[in-house]
């Protein structure tokens, strides 16, 4: 296995870990970016919406003219990009396994940042392994990136935010949308992203489930049932609509492979998806070289996850020399205060809660092994 | 393009034509793979799965015991339900694999088994 090394290694090139990277650079640290994918960008270039919040956060922007310019930045400091490269594994204190063309490669870096991101969850029903059963994201990467039609009629699952607007994205696309069905007995996303898809006709089932999707070689129709309040299904509400793509928006969950196997503590948050590395306030893990930042550590938007890149880039620069220690705590507060106004009002209050209390677990386990 | 437009499998055609956002003007080069054997048009570049959905095709594999078929389920390279044998090599993630001119894509069975290409 050839041997590569560098100061700092990031796994992803999504919204946190091209941040991170760009703050990493900046300071003069040899940065060295991994992504599986062959483009960049994680997911940011299929958000053909504009973000929402505050100017700052480069609300009123949309997700793939955010791509485009932190694209532009990591490569005017000359991170070193590996493309089409997956992180197969922790090995020793600070080294990656690589794989690329074929060819494996052990990376050594004296600081380690995981932004690797989520993946959507998945939903049991019978027949949901049918071909046109998919992760609504799935859908959003087929329209948007390669500008195909994954089925001609839709429905979708969970009106959260990412259900409203791929829902939405959907229609733009020109498949038609037959309905969106909700679980919970209220929509779970903003009010005017439902607004936009109620407007257009959809209609929004609230209080229902899928029961099955139904077809032979591929989907042809799904049967939706009403639930109670505990989410049982209610004999005789059953009902079929006629549709070749069922799209699930019912979450993601943090792929957290890397960190498992690097040892970090973790500690499970369903509000974040799942099992999630515990960090500091500077975003570094309970394993000395290791820093997470993004969906990896909750999952959140991609505005917040580009703050926590910024904060992890910093901090794993500060640590090695690159910042002298008043410029990085300055520039970390200002990360630090952006992420606390986005992590406000309903939805965000309950997230900066969540952050809170993890940083409070991760001082006591950090205790528990000084004892 | 050689192959004759009988053959060809793009009679249904998904590729999204008009979009309020995006740009569909398509600067990239057309080039063919086979499906099964059966021509199929697609961009250079572009991952296999998006040239075969853009021609209705849907079903990617079959499962080794009940014989159930798969198709695209995250697009991401992470599920692995869209594996097929390219040019000979079976589980190829289709959605992260770019296309290429005269590529063989065939239906895998279970856990497939090398061809010669």
């Amino acid at each position: 296995m050839k041997k590569l090394e560098t100061d700092i290694a990031i796994v992803g090139a999504g919204p946190a870990g091209l941040s991170a990277a760009i703050h990493a650079a900046k300071s003069g640290a040899r940065v060295t970016l991994i992504d599986e994918n062959r483009l960049p960008g994680g997911q940011l270039f299929k958000q053909i919406h504009k973000f929402f919040g505050s100017k700052e956060h480069l609300a009123g922007i949309r997700g793939f003219d955010i791509g485009t310019q932190l694209l532009k930045e990591v490569e005017a400091l000359g991170v070193d990009v590996m493309l089409g490269t997956l992180a197969f594994g922790v090995f020793g204190a600070n080294s990656l396994g690589l794989v690329t063309d074929q060819r494996s490669y052990e990376l050594t870096a004296k600081r380690i940042i995981l932004a690797a991101g989520g993946q959507e969850n998945y939903l049991a029903f019978a027949g949901s392994t049918l071909p046109g059963v998919m992760g609504a994201g799935a859908a959003q990467t087929i329209i948007n990136i390669s500008r195909v039609r994954p089925g001609k009629k839709a429905v979708m699952v969970g009106s959260g935010n990412v259900g409203l607007i791929v829902a939405y994205q959907l229609m733009q696309a020109g498949v038609e949308v037959a309905a969106l069905i909700e679980a919970a007995p209220h929509i779970g996303g903003y009010g005017v992203h439902a607004a936009k898809i109620s407007r257009a006709g959809v209609p929004i089932i609230t209080s229902h489930t899928i029961l099955s999707a139904n077809g032979k070689d591929s989907l042809e129709s799904v049967t939706i049932t009403g639930v109670d309040c505990a989410f049982q299904p209610i004999a005789g509400t059953e009902r079929q609509i006629e549709c070749d793509t069922l799209c699930l928006a019912v979450g993601l969950n943090p792929m957290t492979e890397l960190a498992w196997m690097a040892g970090c503590k973790f500690e499970y948050v369903a509000l974040f998806g799942g099992h999630v590395p515990l960090h500091d306030e500077n975003m570094k893990t309970s394993v000395d070289a290791f820093y997470v930042a993004g969906d990896i550590c909750g999952v959140e938007e991609a505005s917040t996850a580009m703050e926590e890149g910024h904060l992890a880039g910093i901090a794993a620069a500060e640590s090695l020399g690159f910042i002298e220690k008043e410029k990085a705590s300055r520039m970390k507060a200002e990360a630090r205060e952006k992420l606390n106004m986005l992590r406000t009002g309903y939805f965000g209050q309950k997230r900066a809660d969540f952050k809170k209390h993890m940083l409070e677990s991760f001082a006591c386990v950090c205790k528990e092994n000084r004892t | 393009m050689t192959h004759e437009r009988d053959e060809c499998m793009n009679m249904t055609d998904m590729r999204i034509k008009k979009h309020p956002i995006l740009s569909t003007q398509q600067t990239r080069k057309l080039i063919t793979i086979y499906f099964d054997g059966k021509a199929v048009e697609a961009y250079e570049g572009e991952p296999i799965s998006a040239a075969l959905m853009s021609a209705g095709i849907r079903s990617f594999r079959k499962t080794r015991k009940r014989g159930e078929p798969r198709g695209v389920f995250c697009a991401i390279g992470r599920c692995t339900d869209c594996m097929m044998i390219v040019d000979g090599r079976p589980n190829v993630r289709t959605c992260i694999t770019e296309a290429r001119d005269g590529m063989k894509v065939e239906t895998q069975i279970g856990r497939g088994e090398f061809k010669s290409p």
